[in-house]
């Protein structure tokens, strides 16, 4: 099997689960209860992971929220936000038309409550202007959410232009980094941000955890009543083996980063290459230079993009279409069938299912993996393309 | 093989379309699309002097269930009368198919409609009025509701 929707989630490392087992069997204390010995034991692991994720993004210990994913963490965000008192006299958003859905969606139900929510538009690349995001920004500001890398097309923002402009005009930054963290530096330093969410499953942790950087100045409301866990901002009783889990992935991500990702970035290069050389209605997608390291989208004209995926599957090699067609298979009804909004964003037809497909790496992909993907992509290819009444039309 | 959102029927029609391609002296021509999704199926009908199907092919872009449909739908053209295939409904090719994903029927009803087009460009090119599809057509729906 080569796993390529990494941006889906990764494989957890070994060394990940094997840190999380002890806190799913022995060390079954409740970090609330340190007073004796095993409750300590699970506050204590609780707090390193903290360090951890605070130290691979860096920031502070006390600045790291967890919680269960990188959708809460986004909601957190936006809402926490907005339910503050602190900011109840700015009613704007500003967003791009990439975002992720937990981060658009969220700020639709805002709409409700009297905000206005502006939505940069990117170029083909997938860029947002900054000249746009300058203009936009008004004195009713409240904040900006702009994710430092899009997991569909890859590309990467200028986190830290952004930031700047954010900074000069006193507005709140968010910053989506869930497709960045553990595959390029994120620093909230060097990004000039204020919030940040991360999501363990994206970097060799376990699924369904995540965590929230909340700078000190910035207040939030908490999206749930209950106790005073994370500081009050997340009550409910910490997912601890979770934690322990996401800190791991967090210290091995700091320690070992700079040896995977080369190697990562050097095979999607490669991919991206011989894809691109091999037909020349083949379009990659995104930014082609400023893009995740591994990460490698493309359409094919006259073919249709589950049916590639299908095809890709069927040779064990498993990626991701954002084609209308695959989009939402389970569906109850086919108006639920819509393109993604990302690919329609840069510029994609959506006149037709476009042929659109992502493969994303990991740490753990080897050169012949990618020989793989090259070598059959061809005889796919041609198959779909020998069966499309649009192909003869060339 | 693993169970996907697709029965291994429509995988198998997928991985292996029968009747994939062109007529070159086909008597009969349909090419439908459905601007919701953009998929296109166009099905060759090849009818002898006395109204049977000889051959059928298609070309399709579409999804895995629109491919599996139109491979499907051929299997079930060959050898029938024009009365016949237009009893061909999209529910016929689907339980055929063992099933479809509800998202995905539409995929098939493509395929019904693609034998429609073809068999209306079948009778235009016989010197008849192709709206003796439609009337049929009207004819078998009302057989089937009594
Ligand atoms: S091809 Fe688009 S849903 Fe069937």
């Amino acid at each position: 099997m080569i796993y390529l929707d990494n941006v889906a989630g990764t494989k957890p490392d070994e060394r990940v689960v094997e840190k999380m087992i002890p806190f799913l069997k022995e060390k079954y204390g409740n970090p609330s209860a340190h007073f004796y010995p095993l409750g300590r034991e699970a506050f204590e692991a609780v707090n390193e992971a903290r360090e951890h994720v605070a130290n691979l993004i860096d920031a502070t210990p006390d600045e790291i929220v967890f919680t269960s994913c990188g959708t809460e963490s986004n909601n957190m965000a936006i809402k926490g936000l907005a339910l503050n008192d602190k900011y109840k006299n700015k009613k704007h958003i500003i967003i791009s038309e990439i975002e992720h859905f937990s981060v658009q969606n969220t700020c639709i139900k805002l709409l409700n409550e009297g905000y206005k929510i502006t939505k940069l538009k990117v170029d083909n690349n997938g860029q947002i202007n900054l000249d746009d995001l300058k203009k936009s920004i008004t004195d009713d500001t409240l904040l900006v959410s702009i994710m430092s890398a899009n997991p569909e097309i890859g590309t990467i923002q200028d986190s830290a232009a952004i930031g700047q402009i954010c900074k000069e005009k006193g507005v709140i930054y968010h910053v989506d980094a869930v497709a960045s963290v553990g595959h390029q530096k994120v620093s909230v330093k060097d990004f000039n941000c204020d919030l940040l969410s991360l999501a363990g499953q994206n970097f060799y942790g376990p699924r369904g955890t995540g965590a929230l950087y909340v700078n000190k100045e910035v207040k939030l409301t908490p999206l749930f009543d209950g106790g005073f866990q994370e500081n009050g901002y997340r009550s409910g009783s910490e997912n601890v083996a979770g934690i322990v889990g996401l800190g791991e992935a967090a210290r091995i991500a700091k320690a070992e980063m700079d040896t995977y990702v080369p190697r990562m970035q050097a095979l999607g290069k490669k991919l991206m290459a011989s894809l691109e050389g091999m037909f020349d209605f083949l379009h990659i997608t995104g930014d082609k230079s400023k893009r995740l390291p591994g990460h490698v989208s493309f359409w094919i004209e006259y073919i249709e993009g589950e049916s590639l995926l299908l095809w890709y599957s069927l040779n064990n090699i498993y990626g991701a279409s954002g084609s209308a067609c695959s989009s939402n298979i389970l569906a109850e009804d086919e108006d639920d069938l819509a393109a993604s909004h990302v690919l329609t964003a840069v510029g994609v037809p959506n006149d037709i299912c476009a042929g659109s497909m992502t493969f994303s790496m990991s740490k753990y992909i080897t050169e012949e993996d990618i020989d793989k993907v090259i070598e059959v992509t061809p005889t796919i290819v041609t198959r779909l393309c020998e069966m499309s009444p649009y192909y003869n039309k060339k | 093989m693993a169970k996907g959102p697709y029965s291994d029927k429509v995988m198998e029609h997928f991985m292996n379309p029968r009747n994939m391609g062109e007529i070159n002296d086909a008597n009969g021509v349909g090419e439908v699309g459905n601007p919701a999704c953009g998929d296109v199926m166009k099905l060759y009908l090849k009818i002898s002097d006395d109204g049977i199907v000889e051959d059928v092919k298609f070309k399709t872009f579409g999804c895995g269930a629109a491919i599996a449909s139109s491979s499907m739908a051929t299997e079930l053209l060959k050898g029938k009368t024009v009365e016949q295939i237009l009893e061909l409904t999209n529910n016929a090719i689907v339980e055929a198919l063992d099933g479809l994903p509800p998202a995905k029927i539409h995929c098939s009803v493509m395929a019904e409609e693609a034998i429609e087009a073809a068999l209306k460009d079948y009778y235009v090119r016989v010197g008849k009025d192709p709206k003796i599809v439609d009337e049929m057509k009207a004819k078998i729906k009302d057989k089937v509701k009594h």
